[in-house]
């Protein structure tokens, strides 16, 4: 049974309407990402989550009790708040050792806990230093641990990583999700970065403009957006038009794409999706037998990306699309022609709904 | 680096003879009108026949009235701070944490008692609750009674009363500033972390508005200390703080030695306050994240919201506008009802002696002092601030205290220094018009400065430096550049000025001429005197005073906020 479930959800702001008909539900030990665009109501869901807002319409049941009547204190959730909302009159130890003091445990074992805490965030010896003090990654860590200490029975992160820059938040986008595994407390994680969403979410729920788009797992999100807005949310450009044949497959620009994979609209147009990954240039002679559609047209643009290229390309129907192709291309040049065969496994049809989880 | 080249403009600046004419006009007034004549009070207290003398200030502590002026002085201060802020912090936490319409302009309201002139606030709660005010007049009508049943007048109660209605706003302000400024979601992480409503204010909030809690009261512990007006107006003769003290060993007992060491008391004991004050205020600047007003605001929704918020601005109604409605409603109330008979009389001199004259005419002399001191205020107070703006280093660091030195100075210290100093060569101004006008300079100008430093400052040299390449010559800079910037600054300074000069009533009533009495003056005269046509004539000009001033006040805020920034 779902440790968690957030049921039909509903809230507004001054007539304004954030969330509508939210739901989803969590398996224990699971962390689900709550992925949207800034202003999509995903920091709102969260904090209703919490018990910091209250709902409109709809529920939150955890572990089988609805915890309308249940404030923010008793519920043992832990939050990790966006910019951490770190103590500043308390030092790191004093931060961590918060929520343990809170439940008045006695002070051997708050400062045991306190000292392993610390220990699992790597911040051994900044014990007594002063919040103020400390950069935007030491902060996180701090924010983490005082969050876990307490052992929350769920645990909710707003932006984690938000505030810190590129670099820094690739590698704690990696230690994140391996204290999240260690500890292995249930999470639900918001946050508008799909790469972070991506990499530490076990399924993603993609709100946008207040409702669920789609709720899948990281790569079936990717894979198989469902619907245009959440395909260019996700950073997915290359969609095309397309009527279903009557013989089978789509007809598009590029002639006849075989699927088996067809949404049950009945006007018949849809729209597809070409993955940036799933091109490579023709090498002569193999339009014929690769059996993939072939893109011809002009190079507009090429950016050099290290691993390989970024092509953008307008074809011969002045549809720009973008490819990411593995280096190096000699025989390419801004302006000049090109031929790309496309892999029939990075084509997907848009479903034109929400799709079931 | 920038820093280098901010730093070369300013340097090379105050040495033109241009900048020290100007760091020059303020430094002489400041020299004849300030430093001489405490230099006056500090040898009146010291020395004796010529000789150092230390028996005046050891008397203060080994007599046992004067011990008693300054215990008494000190526990009345540290009881209005209390009272002030037990009253006060709830509406400080639901200005801060509450949007509601009228929220701003209650809250605009909520400091004009606290730029009333004393004597204005003393007639207020004497109107309200004297033994001729409208309150006992009522239940002697309601109940025929023949005495008045609250009998407040000349009782401590009374300058409680007074000391929390003018500092309401201090601790409103300052506190609710900083608890405004407290990121909700620092409380809001206490409770996920399993905190109780209660324990989270008592561990998280109550210490992170504590230096602002501190400070705040610090400052109300100031003014209350030297509390002057309202002491003298509504404590009788029973009651003495150091200043009314000062005021009595002058002018009453021509004890100028006394005085004096009083007022160096007064003065040293003002100077350590304020660095205590300047101590805490920093400590509240340090550990608060900045933060925007609109997130930490929340909308009334729940019942629960609607009842404190509504309880609260009823609460600050009552408090703050009773004492002034009283007033106002006296000002009408003769002995057969309704009349118009104290304003009609305003120009009619009813004591028929030398020390009286009709009430116009102090309020013409008011008017013209006040105007003076708005002229000379700006003449002391731009080329101060001009000179502060541009002295860096150590140069500045000697400048800002000295030159802001008078507002540490109570204005009764200023009085007394005057009389003493200035009334015999070199410089003797005893029966000078001028005297009035100078003492209310002296304390309106750090004003001045105040508002007009920080929009100078707040000019970056690159402004300045961009229109000279685009040709501008110094003259043209300043002109095209930097005057229609701090033109609404020095509006402000200047309203600050004019509201100061026409209610200060303590350095006043040591200099003014009998037959040149300010409105503050006449308004003590006419309270002091029996008599209805006297009573009623001193609620109908403190009513026409504290309209003047809160009129002067309103305009200042709505100056201020025009800006739509700054300050």
């Amino acid at each position: 049974m779902a440790l968690l479930t957030v049921q039909d959800i509903g809230k507004s702001f001054g007539g304004r309407p954030v969330l509508e008909g939210v739901s989803f539900s969590l398996d224990e030990g699971g962390i689900l990402c709550l992925l949207g665009p800034s202003g999509c109501g995903k920091t709102t869901l969260l904090r209703i989550i919490a018990g910091l807002e209250r709902p409109d319409t709809g529920k939150v049941v955890f572990a089988g009790q609805d915890m309308a009547a249940v404030p923010p204190h008793l519920r043992a959730f832990g939050m990790m708040f966006q910019e951490y909302a770190l103590f500043p009159h308390r030092d790191v130890s004093g931060n961590i050792a918060f929520g343990l003091r809170m439940q008045n445990l006695p002070g051997e074992l708050v400062a045991r806990r306190t000292r392993e805490m610390i220990e699992m965030v790597g911040l051994s010896g900044y014990e007594h230093r002063n919040v103020g003090e400390l950069s935007g990654g030491e902060r996180q860590r701090v924010a983490l641990a005082r969050t876990l200490a307490p052992r929350p029975r769920l645990l909710l992160l707003d932006e984690p990583l938000g505030s810190l820059d590129r670099a820094l938040r690739e590698r704690l986008m990696l230690e994140l999700k391996s204290i999240l595994k260690t500890v292995s407390v249930t999470s639900v994680f918001v946050t508008h970065d799909q790469a972070e969403a991506f990499a530490v979410a076990d399924s993603i729920a993609l709100l946008m403009e207040g409702h669920v788009e789609q709720i899948d797992s990281p790569e079936r999100i990717y894979r198989h957006p469902a619907s245009a807005t959440a395909a260019r949310f996700i950073g997915l450009r290359n969609l095309i038009d397309g009527r279903i044949a009557p013989s089978g497959g789509i007809e598009t620009e590029f002639g006849l794409i075989r699927t088996p994979v067809l949404p049950g609209d009945a006007s018949g147009t849809v729209t597809i999706l070409i993955q940036p990954d799933a091109a490579r240039p023709c090498a002569p002679g193999d339009d014929e037998k690769a059996g993939g559609p072939v893109i011809q047209g002009t190079v507009v643009n090429m950016l050099f990306r290290g691993r390989g290229y970024t092509l953008e390309v307008r074809t011969i129907h002045g549809t720009n699309l973008l490819f990411d192709l593995a280096g190096p291309l000699p025989d390419l040049a801004v302006g000049g022609g090109v031929r790309l065969l496309v892999d029939p496994a990075g084509i997907s049809v848009l479903g034109s709904g929400p799709s079931v989880y | 680096m920038d820093r280098g080249l901010d730093r070369r403009g300013p340097e090379v600046a105050i040495k033109t003879p241009y900048s020290i004419i100007l760091a020059a006009l303020p430094l002489l007034f400041l020299g004849a009108f300030f430093f001489y004549p405490l230099a006056s009070i500090l040898l009146q207290g010291l020395m004796q026949d010529g000789h150092w003398d230390l028996s005046g200030p050891a008397r203060l502590f080994s007599h046992r009235a004067y011990a008693g002026v300054i215990w008494f002085t000190t526990w009345q201060a540290a009881l209005s701070t209390v009272l002030t802020l037990i009253i006060a912090l709830p509406a400080a936490y639901v200005f801060a944490r509450y949007r509601f319409a009228g929220r701003n302009l209650l809250l605009s309201l909520t400091a004009i008692p606290f730029v009333l002139p004393s004597v204005v606030v003393a007639s207020a709660f004497q109107a309200l609750l004297g033994s001729r005010g409208l309150v006992n007049a009522w239940l002697m009508d309601s109940f025929s009674l023949t005495r008045a049943p609250i009998a407040l007048d000349h009782t401590i109660w009374f300058i409680l009363m007074a000391h929390v209605f003018y500092n309401f706003t201090v601790i409103v302000r300052i506190v609710g500033s900083s608890w405004a400024r407290l990121q909700p979601e620092i409380s809001q992480a206490a409770r996920m972390l399993g905190a109780t409503p209660l324990r989270c204010f008592r561990e998280v909030t109550l210490p992170l508005i504590m230096p602002s809690v501190l400070a705040a009261s610090m400052l109300v512990f100031i003014f209350c200390f030297s509390s002057f007006g309202v002491i003298l107006l509504l404590g009788g003769p029973r009651f003495s703080t150091i200043e009314v003290e000062i005021y009595r060993q002058a002018v009453h007992l021509f004890n100028l030695p006394m005085a004096s060491a009083l007022s160096l008391l007064q003065i040293l004991l003002t100077l350590a306050f304020m660095g205590t004050y300047t101590a805490l205020q920093r400590r509240t600047t340090v550990t608060l994240y900045p933060e925007s007003r609109a997130v930490t605001e929340r909308r009334v929704s729940t019942p629960r919201d609607m009842l404190i918020v509504g309880a609260t601005c009823l609460f600050v109604l009552m408090l703050l506008g009773s004492p002034l409605a009283a007033l106002l409603a006296r000002s009408f109330q003769g002995p057969g009802g309704l009349t118009l008979d104290y304003y009609r009389n305003l120009s009619v001199n009813i004591g028929q002696s030398l020390f009286f004259i009709p009430p116009l005419k102090a309020m013409g002399y008011s008017l013209g002092f006040a105007l003076s001191t708005l002229v000379m205020a700006l003449a002391v107070g731009l080329p101060a601030a001009f000179t502060l703006s541009r002295a860096s280093g150590p140069l500045g660091a000697v400048l800002d205290p000295i030159l802001m030195l008078p507002l540490a100075c109570s204005a009764v210290t200023l009085g007394f220094g005057f009389i003493i100093a200035l009334d015999e060569p070199p410089l003797n101004l005893r029966t000078s018009v001028w005297l009035i006008p100078l003492a209310h300079t002296l304390v309106a100008y750090p004003f001045v400065v105040r508002s007009v430093l920080p929009s100078l400052k707040g000019i970056p040299n690159a402004l300045k430096e961009a229109a000279s390449m685009l040709g501008a010559s110094p003259a043209m800079v300043f002109l095209k550049v930097v005057a229609p910037i701090v033109s609404r600054a020095v509006v402000v300074g200047a309203i600050f000025a004019f509201t100061i000069s026409i209610g200060e009533f303590g350095a006043t009533v040591f200099i003014a001429r009998p037959d040149t009495p300010t409105m503050p003056l006449a308004i003590y005269r006419f309270l002091g005197q029996p008599g209805d046509l006297n009573y009623g004539q001193a609620m109908a000009m403190s009513s026409i005073l504290m309209l003047v001033t809160a009129a002067g006040f309103l305009l200042l805020d709505r100056v201020r906020l025009d800006r739509g920034g700054g300050y």
